[in-house]
């Protein structure tokens, strides 16, 4: 993991409140991620797994309370810590159907700041064979392969996940855990949304009404 | 090349293939530009001398309304399929995704309307010596409505019906581009100065490129919160 002064090195959720439409999510949710955690986010159907994610991703303003990132120097813009150092993984996967594996792929890891670790990312989920097809003929296992590439194609240090492991296979699931702890290893920061346990040890942060 | 170069080629390269991908949209405009142009004789009647004197005006019209086929989609696909929340997690930020993307929106349809707008306009009736000047009037005039478009095709995101939202949104904007090139092509055919109306047309389009990204990339952000 880079290490330069803009970096994630912390997230830290302060008494956040989300609401949809009306409706209040959860209330009051304190947690902090630090560098070489994870957390497996639980809670039922609806309990505000996803819309957790997308606040911390910048994308949903929440009703009360604050999201912070910290660097190795202290607190960073927000700004620009989301669009340098969070990875989305949501179940939209942004990628267009009419255009191939390797142009979808090549595409998003240049413009989430990738400098050539393609390859390694072709080759950890076994994209090898895929690149040359349209992502309409790719199955939603293959699609999600293709999505989780670009973790690794383009280096970042905090990993939002929503249900990385529910399309795919027994040795993709293997595979997507070994790359997890890897990343975990390097400093890195996960925040997954699970409803099966992920396969290694990670704190656990239940939302819902009662949070 | 700078830090964000790299991304914005990308995206620039990523918008082009998807313009003239599968969807045809610029051959789409362009056919209904050519279906319009053949419409007009027929409704207006074959008198040379009468299309001849409504030739520009009716080649900047229909200009503005082919403009707005491809429009819907400039964000709704990207809305549609999540791509939009990832683009707004690189480095350069929506309000540059928006600015590429018009730009891109004006080379793949803008331009070739902009070719097919001298021959339309030639075969109504207009002289040839206008060529040129309805070449870079519509030129122009295609830039301001790809980025003025594109604040109404990111207003109208999540929308039901949005084709219609962006029409009635962005079809008032529209007025100054098809008054001024059409202006500036009519002032050339009587012999009148015809240099203000283009300097003009400049200025709004400018004016559409430096402020448009903002809007659009603020009602992006609303559409997806």
């Amino acid at each position: 993991m880079t290490d330069n002064a803009s970096s994630i090195q912390r997230l830290c959720l302060d008494q956040l409140s989300l609401e949809r439409g009306q409706r209040r999510l959860f209330s009051d949710l304190t947690e902090t991620l630090s560098s070489g955690e994870a957390i497996s986010l639980t809670g039922a159907n609806g309990a505000g797994k996803t819309s957790l994610l997308r606040a911390i991703a910048g994308l949903l303003t929440p009703a009360s309370g604050q999201v912070r990132f910290e660097g190795p120097d202290g607190a960073l813009d927000a700004e620009t810590a989301r669009a340098e150092g969070l990875h989305l993984l949501a179940h939209l996967d942004g990628l267009k159907t009419s255009r191939t594996a390797g142009e979808e792929l090549d595409f998003w890891a240049r413009w989430l700041g990738g400098t050539g670790q393609i390859d390694q990312a072709v080759e950890a989920f076994n994209l090898k064979p895929l690149l040359a097809l349209d992502v309409r003929k790719l199955s939603a296992g293959q699609r999600r392969r293709l999505a989780l590439a670009r973790l690794l194609a383009a280096p970042r240090p905090l990993w939002l996940l929503d249900e990385p492991m529910a399309p795919l296979d027994t040795s993709t699931r293997r595979k997507l855990a070994e790359v997890m702890q890897a990343h975990l290893h390097d400093g890195g920061m996960i925040l997954a949304a699970v409803h099966d346990p992920l396969p290694f040890p990670t704190r656990s942060l239940h939302v819902g009404a009662a949070a | 090349m700078s830090a964000s170069g790299r991304p914005m080629n990308a995206l620039f390269r990523r918008e082009m293939s998807l313009a003239f991908g599968r969807g045809g949209g610029p051959l789409l405009a362009c056919g209904f530009y050519a279906g319009v142009a053949v419409l007009l004789p027929l409704a207006e009647g074959p008198d040379p001398a009468r299309l001849a004197a409504v030739a520009p005006g009716a080649a900047f019209a229909t200009l503005a309304l082919a403009s707005l086929l491809s429009l819907e989609r400039l964000f709704e696909r990207d809305y549609e399929d999540g791509a939009l929340d990832l683009l707004s997690l690189g480095t350069p930020g929506l309000t540059v995704v928006a600015a590429v993307k018009c730009f891109a929106q004006w080379l793949a349809t803008g331009a070739p309307l902009a070719v097919a707008a001298p021959l339309v306009a030639i075969a109504l009736g207009a002289a040839p010596t206008l060529a040129p000047l309805i070449f870079l009037a519509s030129l122009l005039a295609g830039l301001g409505f790809s980025f003025i478009g594109g604040i109404g095709a990111a207003l109208s995101l999540g929308t039901r019906r949005g084709g219609v939202l962006v029409a009635v949104i962005v079809l008032p904007l529209f007025t100054p581009l098809v008054v001024f090139g059409a202006g500036a092509v009519d002032a050339f055919a009587n012999g009148l100065e015809w240099a203000p109306a283009l300097a003009l047309l400049g200025a709004y389009c400018l004016g559409a490129c430096a402020l448009a990204p903002f809007a659009m990339s603020a009602a992006c952000r609303n559409a997806m919160g």
